[in-house]
């Protein structure tokens, strides 16, 4: 018995560790959301709601839910978050054609409901502050966490222009290594300053990552909740259920 | 008065249907080994966990979609708009995995106190059976989010059936009802998924319990507590009562009623269980991508393929073993035949002695290497492939058939420990 659960143990740990080296991949921000922090949620709504309504939709999310979890009047809602006339009811869409809109874009843009647990929150976090010039690309800007992608810098009145840096010591050491091509980016400049500080601008962007985290699963707050009050009562159940176990089994030997 | 009504309705009743004796000889009289351990509670879970699956599988069916244009939207609905049906979700992909966990520990304890040897060889094949409907019943609802991992891992599984010589094209497109995975395919894998397998399911755990109950349980001595009539002195018998079924043809030892015994034992064990899967389902429900992966949150697509295709961490051992042979027909044969090894188990083990307590210190490596390389098959199996990966893949597959050569080879001459008559402490 004892050397099964070692040769378990040992095994676990080897199963650990595989997973740990396997995980390690391009270096992401925390994002540090908060999700009982409803002003934060509010602020990235309406961001949202301003910047990325317009291409990407939230079709499986409903205002009204929204409204409600994020502590929004829905006459508040209505005038201030609604403004192509829909109904309380009806999922967060738009009208942009993706026929279209694949034209544009090279590739329809997402739908990012569940943009949060597809990717995660500190990826969506880290790629919006990731935008650099590069004028190779269609709308001239290039993206360090996601490649070469589609979408045009949509925050960039915000944030301003950033530059890439690639320091001469990331030049040197690639060629000591042997490696060809282009070296990695060391980071990012702002070239040209946005209407937000940086501060400003992570403040934004948290804020939007934060309302994304929570639209991905409107309910985790709750099943949170529920989840300790659950854990309390099956605690207590246990104990309970050890000493009707002990009192039953006193007549075996 | 109450208890008079209620006699009186029980007595109506049992000359009507068994209902008393059915009670008697499956759970109040049933002789159990008083000698169970922690092993034996994950039969009893994996009971509560098909319950769980089936019931919550039935309020899911209620409001999910199953169509390729609807089923994604639907279970979206069901997270958002279904009054507590993300917990419903949750209980049954939660589930999923925990039904493994408990069934892959039942199995191994099987392993581990010779509960497959005679005379429980046909227990341990309808154990085998649940276990096979049961991968099949898990693959087929893992189809059902319309995820694009649900998608692409079912068309990984299936085009194995394509490997098969002169059928296997017309086998895949039979399959899958069109020439690429599709609504059609969505729908007759959830045709079986709530009906056909779930009722296969429940016959053959009926049936299993039935076996079990006919040949008696095993216990951690592997010493049976059923002896012959007549053997046994009276006072040396198990002084409670049994039914006439058992003591008719045995003298009982060292046992004990199922119920109430092990019925409030496995209620504990109930409660213990409960707070491991309700931490994972509350507090961890992806189980951290490995009970539901990140690219099943976005819809089935036949044109992205996700970066990695890794099956459910339960399927991990057979995808090993699939992936490393490099040839598709002889992988697909390599991984069925992981399957049918341990169908076979009962003839591959010659020993008399069950318990790895009294066999050879050989027998008690064996084991251990045995899951120690299913589990690295585990691993790998949820990893990308590489050179080094496949490598450590291919002992461990050694490992895994090899448990069974050996086993064939020493178990018959095997140096065992004499196993005494009684089981004590």
């Amino acid at each position: 018995m004892k050397k099964f659960i070692l040769a378990f143990t040992f095994s676990i740990t080897a199963l650990v560790s595989t997973m740990v080296i396997a995980s390690s991949g391009a270096h992401l921000d925390k994002a540090n959301n908060d999700l009982t922090d409803k002003e934060s949620l509010k602020k990235g709504f309406k961001t949202y709601i301003n910047y990325c309504l317009g291409c990407h939709q939230l079709q499986y999310q409903r205002y009204n839910r929204t409204f409600t979890d994020l502590g929004i009047e829905e006459a508040d809602g209505i005038e201030n978050y609604m403004y192509t006339g829909e109904k309380v009811g009806d999922h967060i869409k738009n009208t942009m054609p993706a026929k279209e809109a694949a034209k544009w874009f090279g590739t329809a843009p997402p739908d990012l409901t569940l943009e949060a647990r597809l990717r995660n929150p500190d990826w969506i976090y880290t790629y919006l502050r990731s935008f650099y010039t590069d004028n190779k690309r269609p709308f001239g800007v290039n993206n360090v966490v996601f490649k070469d992608v589609g979408m045009p810098h949509v925050l960039q009145d915000l944030q301003g222009v950033q530059e890439k840096i690639i320091t001469q010591e990331k030049i040197i050491a690639n060629e000591k290594e042997g490696i060809e091509g282009q070296p990695e980016i060391s980071h990012l400049s702002e070239a040209v300053e946005g209407e937000l500080t940086a501060e400003e601008y992570d403040v934004v962007v948290r804020d939007l990552t934060n309302f994304l985290e929570y639209v991905g699963e409107p309910s985790k707050l709750e099943r949170q909740n529920m989840g300790y009050g659950v854990l309390v009562f099956l605690f207590i159940f246990f104990i309970i259920s050890w000493f009707l176990k002990k009192e039953y089994w006193k007549d075996v030997h | 008065m109450i208890m008079n009504l209620f006699n009186s309705f029980m007595g109506w009743l049992d000359k009507r249907l068994p209902v008393t004796d059915a009670w008697n000889k499956h759970l109040a009289q049933y002789p159990a080994p008083k000698n169970f351990n922690f092993w034996y509670f994950f039969g009893s879970l994996a009971m509560l966990v098909l319950v769980n699956q089936i019931f919550t599988g039935i309020w899911l069916t209620m409001s999910y979609e199953p169509s390729g244009d609807g089923a994604f939207a639907s279970v979206e609905y069901i997270m958002r708009d279904v009054d507590y049906g993300w917990l419903l979700r949750y209980m049954h992909s939660t589930g999923a995995s925990a039904f493994f966990v408990v069934v892959y520990l039942h199995m191994m304890r099987g392993l581990m106190y010779g509960s497959y040897q005679k005379p429980r060889e046909l227990l341990w094949i309808f154990g085998m059976l649940i276990f096979l409907v049961l991968m099949a019943e898990a693959f087929m609802g893992y189809l059902l989010p319309w995820g694009n991992m649900s998608y692409w891992g079912a068309q990984v599984i299936i085009s194995l059936f394509g490997a098969i010589p002169i059928i296997g094209d017309d086998l895949t497109l039979w399959i899958r009802g069109d020439y690429v995975i599709s609504g059609a395919t969505l729908n007759r894998f959830f045709a079986l998924h709530v009906i056909a397998l779930p009722l296969v399911l429940v016959i053959l755990v009926f049936l299993h319990i039935l076996a079990l109950h006919e040949v008696g349980s095993n216990n951690p001595e592997g010493i049976e507590v059923k002896k012959k009539k007549g053997s046994i002195k009276l006072e040396d018998q198990s002084k409670f009562t049994f039914h006439k079924q058992y003591t008719d043809k045995y003298d009982i030892v060292d046992a004990i009623p199922f119920h109430p015994y092990y019925s409030v034992k496995d209620i504990m064990g109930v409660a213990g269980f409960l707070i491991i899967f309700c931490w994972v389902m509350f507090f961890a429900p992806e189980g951290g991508g490995y009970f539901m992966e990140a690219p099943n949150f976005e819809p089935a697509n036949g044109l992205k393929t996700p970066e990695h295709i890794a099956p459910v961490w339960y399927f991990g051992p057979f995808y090993t073993i699939l992936r490393i042979i490099p040839d598709k027909l002889l992988g697909a044969i390599g991984m069925f035949s992981a399957i049918i090894v341990l169908f076979l188990l009962p003839w591959f083990d010659r020993g008399v002695v069950k318990s790895v307590k009294y066999r050879s210190k050989l027998h008690l490596f064996n084991l251990i290497q045995f899951s120690i390389s299913f589990i690295v098959l585990g691993v790998l199996g949820t990893m990308p492939s590489t050179p080094i990966a496949n490598l450590i893949g291919v002992i461990a597959t050694f490992g895994y058939f090899g448990f069974f050569v050996a086993l064939w080879f020493y178990s018959k001459n095997e140096k065992t420990q004499p196993v005494p008559e009684r089981i004590t402490g």
